[in-house]
C-alpha cells in the first residue's frame, strides 16, 4: 500500500520531480519534500485557509488536494510573490499596514488576495470582505488585512494601468 | 491529522471508471473536489483503501444550455456558477445560490456532482435540485439510468447512487422569464453550514402570485419542495403578509432535531423566518 508514485509538480515556474505516497497532501509536499515552508499548515480540514496556494491560478487548500492530483498543474506559493528583493505589493501594504502579528496566517492570506485579485482586480471593499472571510486569523482582528489588500488592489490597478 | 494509505487511480472516461469501481468493490471510494471527503479521510473518519479520482474525466465536466434545461456536468465547480451560466431566470438563481456554499477557495475545486454525491442535509446544490425537480443520470454497470430529485435523496449522506455507480449529469429545468426567484440561509459565521435555508421561485403578474416554487433546506435528513405551500401561495398577493403566514404554516409541517448549534423549536422559527424572506427576495426579483 505505500507504494511511491514519481510525479512532476510545478511550483513558482520550476518543476520539481519527487516520489510522493498518494495520501501526501499538496502542503506537506512542499514543505517536507520541496523545503517550501511558506506555506503553513493549520486545521487539515478546510477551514482555515493557512494552507493556501494557488493551482492554475485559483486559491485552493493544499491540505484538500492530494500531491498526486497537482500534477500537470502549475502552482504558486507565497516563496514566489516577490520579485527578487522587490516585495509583492500585497507583501509591501500587509508590512506597511501592520497586516500581520505572529504572521502564521499571512501566506494563506497573501495567496488568497494574490488569486482573487487575479480573477478580479477591481473588488470593491465589500468583494474583498467577503473572500478575505474564507481564512482564519487570530491575531489581527482582521482590519488591518482588508486595508492592506485593498491598498495594495490599488497599487497594482495602477502599476497595470502604467505598464 | 494524516489519511490512511491508499492507492489511487486517475481513470479518463466514465467508462474507465466503472470498471475500476467494479474492480475494486468496497475497498474503492470516488473523489471530485475532496472538500467532504479529504477532511473526512484527514480525520480517519473515512479510510478508503483506493481513490478513483474523476477530476479527469472530459465528458462529465461544465454546464450545457439544452433549451429547456441545464444539463451540469458532475465534475463542474462550484465556482463555475460564480456567473451566470445561462441568462434566464435558473441561471441567475444559481449564482444567488453559490455565493453561500463554503468559501472562495473551497468553491474553485468542489463540485455540484459532488455536492450531491455526499447529501449533506445543509447543501444548497441539494436543496436546488430538490426545488426546482432535477433529475440525475447515473451510470453503473448495468448502463445509465435517470432518478428524478424527489427519489434521489434517501437521508443524511445517502442518495440512490450504489457503490458501483457514478452520479455523471445532473438536469436543473429552467424557469420561464418573467419568474423571479430568491434564496435565504442563516448560518453563524459566513461560509459556515446552514442552520436553515430556503429557496423561492415566484411568478408575480399584477401583485398576484400565479405560480410558486418552494423548499426548504438544513431543517431534516435532507431538502424537501414543499408543494402544499406552493398550492397555498398561488391567488394571494405577494405581499409580507402572505409570506409571514406562508412561514407560519412551514414551521408546522417541519420536525427538526435539535442539537448543539440550536434547539428543535429555535430551528422551527429559522424555518419560517427563512421562507418568508427567500419568498420576499423572489417577489422583488419577479417585479
Ligand atoms: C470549510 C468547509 C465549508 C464547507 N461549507 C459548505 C457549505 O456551506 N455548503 C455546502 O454545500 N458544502 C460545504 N462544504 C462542502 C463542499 O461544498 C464540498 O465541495 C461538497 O460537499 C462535496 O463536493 P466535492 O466535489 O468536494 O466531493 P468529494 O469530497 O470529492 O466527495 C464527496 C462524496 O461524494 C462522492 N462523490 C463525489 N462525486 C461523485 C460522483 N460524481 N458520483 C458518485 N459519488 C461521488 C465521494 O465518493 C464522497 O463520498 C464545505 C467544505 C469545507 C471544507
Ligand atoms: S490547514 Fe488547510 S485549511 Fe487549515
Ligand atoms: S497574524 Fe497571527 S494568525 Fe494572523
Amino acid at each position: 500500500m505505500n507504494e511511491k508514485l514519481d510525479i512532476t509538480l510545478t511550483v513558482n515556474g520550476r518543476s520539481h520531480a519527487l516520489g510522493v505516497e498518494p495520501r501526501r497532501n499538496l502542503a506537506d509536499a512542499l514543505r517536507d519534500d520541496l523545503g517550501l515552508t511558506g506555506t503553513h499548515v493549520g486545521c487539515e480540514h478546510g477551514v482555515c485557509g493557512a494552507c493556501t496556494v494557488l493551482m492554475d491560478g485559483r486559491p485552493v487548500r493544499s491540505c484538500l488536494t492530494f500531491a498526486c492530483q497537482a500534477e500537470g498543474a502549475a502552482i504558486e506559493t507565497v516563496e514566489g510573490l516577490a520579485d527578487g528583493d522587490r516585495l509583492h505589493p500585497l507583501q509591501q501594504k500587509f508590512w506597511e499596514l501592520h497586516g500581520l502579528q505572529c504572521g502564521f496566517c499571512t501566506p494563506g492570506m497573501l495567496m488568497l488576495a494574490a488569486g482573487a485579485l487575479r480573477e478580479n482586480p477591481d473588488m470593491d471593499d465589500e468583494e474583498i470582505r467577503e473572500v478575505m472571510s474564507s481564512n482564519l486569523c487570530r491575531c489581527t482582528g482582521y482590519q488591518n488585512i482588508l486595508r492592506a489588500v485593498r491598498a495594495a488592489a490599488d497599487v497594482m490597478r495602477a502599476e497595470g494601468a502604467q505598464g | 491529522m494524516k489519511p490512511a494509505s491508499f492507492s489511487y487511480h486517475k481513470p479518463g472516461s466514465v467508462s474507465a471508471a466503472l470498471a475500476l469501481l467494479a474492480q475494486f468493490g468496497e475497498e474503492g471510494k470516488i473523489i471530485a473536489g475532496g472538500q467532504s471527503l479529504v477532511p473526512s479521510m484527514n480525520f480517519r473518519l473515512a479510510r478508503p483503501e483506493t481513490l478513483i479520482d474523476i477530476n479527469h474525466i472530459a465528458e462529465i465536466q461544465g454546464v450545457s444550455d439544452q433549451g429547456d434545461h441545464l444539463e451540469i456536468g458532475a465534475v463542474t465547480r462550484h465556482a463555475t456558477f460564480h456567473h451566470p451560466v445561462s441568462p434566464c431566470p435558473l441561471g441567475r438563481m444559481l449564482t444567488k445560490v453559490v455565493a453561500n456554499i463554503a468559501h472562495y477557495p473551497i468553491r474553485q475545486r468542489g463540485t455540484f456532482g459532488g455536492s450531491l454525491s455526499h447529501a449533506d442535509p445543509a447543501s444548497e446544490w441539494c436543496l436546488v435540485a430538490v426545488t426546482m425537480g432535477a433529475e440525475m443520470e447515473i451510470h453503473g454497470p448495468a448502463g445509465a439510468r435517470r432518478v428524478p430529485a424527489a427519489q434521489f435523496f434517501r437521508g443524511t449522506f445517502t442518495t440512490a447512487v450504489g457503490r458501483d455507480e457514478l452520479l455523471a449529469r445532473i438536469r436543473l429545468p429552467k424557469l420561464p422569464e418573467g419568474w423571479g426567484t430568491g434564496f435565504y440561509e442563516f448560518s453563524r459565521r459566513k461560509g459556515d453550514f446552514a442552520l436553515a435555508m430556503a429557496l423561492a421561485a415566484l411568478k408575480v403578474e399584477g401583485g398576484t402570485i400565479r405560480a410558486a416554487r418552494l423548499g426548504l433546506g438544513a431543517v431534516g435528513a435532507h431538502p424537501q419542495r414543499l408543494e402544499a405551500l406552493e398550492a397555498e401561495l398561488t391567488g394571494q398577493p405577494a405581499t409580507p403578509q402572505t409570506f409571514a403566514a406562508i412561514g407560519a404554516r412551514a414551521q408546522t409541517m417541519v420536525t427538526p432535531s435539535g442539537d448543539i448549534h440550536g434547539s428543535a423549536e429555535y430551528r422551527r422559527e429559522l424555518a419560517a423566518t427563512v421562507i418568508a424572506r427567500a419568498l420576499t427576495r423572489a417577489a422583488e426579483d419577479a417585479a
